[in-house]
């Protein structure tokens, strides 16, 4: 076969959703640091979020499908822990489309700067771990919805 | 990097992975059990992190050990006396202050030696100690913030934290025992001396309990034995039981 452009393995990867947070993709999230031809095998190298995250497994499983389905047939997936994943990752397309959602993006403060749903300021944080490893739980005082807060790490 | 033997550089693993494996197992016992959702929740995706850290951990010792060892067959397939975890991670879990005051206790003590292992001469150590340093910060945070809030709260909660604290202060001298392990580990550059942290520990525990109005006691005594793994506590064998369940019972076992 002829090797596709790595661009174009960029643009396939942009199309597979997160497994927990289908809003964004994989690219959106960060977590994949390289993408490279060697030889005839496609490497694509992924940082996890967190190291107990149960949706890793399923991202190695999305991406296979992915990108076999793209027609990639010898391609090999690569753990790589440093640099750590850091939020700073999260893509400008990804952290609207997070807000977007109903979850607050990651602020640099180390809680969401307004709600969400209501757009309001005045916010309190109801737990610091939520339904995912990467969010926390909060709630708006103005619309009095809980919403979730994507962890600032 | 200096060649270090590599018998010790696996019990060293071990020792690592050991903790947060039967920690993170205690802990993911409240799952469904605690006093509010939020607390079951944060406390299951404390257990999350801890395993996943294990996975790490022993995954390395597999590798090092080498003879097709696994993450998993370390995990479920040890014994006992072949675990190396310190006596205060198989504590049981008590009431929900207790389970708190010991995940302080541990987490002040990984944060401070995940700092140092950041720096490692082993670039795969310092690799997980980079990554897993972020959760841990996170954990520190948490559960120093629980104590204080649990330590200077009601008269209740109060009278709890203490005991729980006296309880649980005789382990957390093994945190900084040093043996033949370590000194290969330090004389390689891989680790620094577990002794070595007491003075950042001491601080940053003493100011955590004063805030929390609680009386650190006399730590004239020290329990010991399990990162040895000359002898553990009747507790470790019963958490063996439920946790290697599933694998001894179906060998080979997949999710």
């Amino acid at each position: 076969m002829t090797r596709p452009d790595v661009k174009q393995v960029w643009e396939w990867l942009d199309g597979v959703p997160d497994p927990e947070i289908p809003v964004i993709s994989l690219v959106d999230l960060g977590i994949i640091r390289g993408v490279a031809w060697q030889d005839d095998t496609l490497i694509v190298t992924l940082t996890p979020t967190y190291s107990g995250c149960p949706a890793t497994s399923i991202i190695n499983m999305d991406i296979e499908t992915a990108l076999r389905g793209h027609g990639i047939e010898r391609l090999e997936l690569k753990r790589q822990l440093s640099p750590a994943w850091t939020t700073d990752w999260l893509s400008g397309k990804g952290r609207a489309a997070l807000e977007e959602y109903g979850i607050a993006p990651p602020q640099p403060a180390g809680g969401p700067t307004r709600c969400p749903q209501c757009k309001g300021s005045n916010l309190e944080k109801l737990s610091q771990f939520g339904s995912t490893p990467c969010k926390a739980q909060w709630r708006c005082r103005d619309c009095l919805e809980p919403f979730e807060y994507f962890k600032c790490i | 990097m200096t060649q270090v033997d590599q018998n010790a550089l696996t019990q060293f693993l071990l020792r690592l992975g050991d903790n947060t494996l039967v920690l993170g197992h205690r802990v993911s016992e409240w799952c469904g059990h605690s006093p509010v959702l939020e607390e079951d929740i944060a406390l299951a995706n404390t257990a999350l992190d801890l395993i996943g850290q294990t996975q790490l951990w022993l995954g390395l010792a597999a590798e090092v050990k080498g003879n097709d060892s696994s993450a998993d067959k370390l995990a479920f397939l040890r014994d006992a006396w072949d675990f190396r975890n310190v006596l205060l991670v198989e504590l049981p879990n008590g009431d929900f202050g207790q389970t708190l005051m010991r995940q302080f206790l541990f987490d002040a003590w990984q944060s401070i030696m995940l700092g140092r292992l950041i720096k490692s001469s082993d670039p795969r150590i310092a690799a997980i100690a980079e990554k897993v340093s972020k959760e841990v910060t996170y954990h520190v945070e948490r559960s120093s913030g629980t104590v204080v809030g649990l330590g200077d709260g009601t008269d209740e909660s109060h009278a709890r934290m203490q005991v729980a604290l006296d309880y649980l202060y005789p382990y957390v001298g093994e945190m900084f025992l040093s043996d033949d392990t370590d000194a290969a580990m330090v004389q390689a550059g891989i680790a620094p001396d577990p002794s070595s942290l007491r003075a950042e520990y001491d601080a940053l525990v003493g100011k955590v309990m004063a805030e929390a109005t609680l009386v650190i006691p006399d730590r004239a005594y020290t329990h010991k034995g399990g990162r040895t793994g000359y002898m553990h506590t009747e507790h470790l064998g019963h958490i063996l039981t439920s946790m290697q369940w599933l694998q001894r019972t179906y060998p080979g076992a997949e999710w």
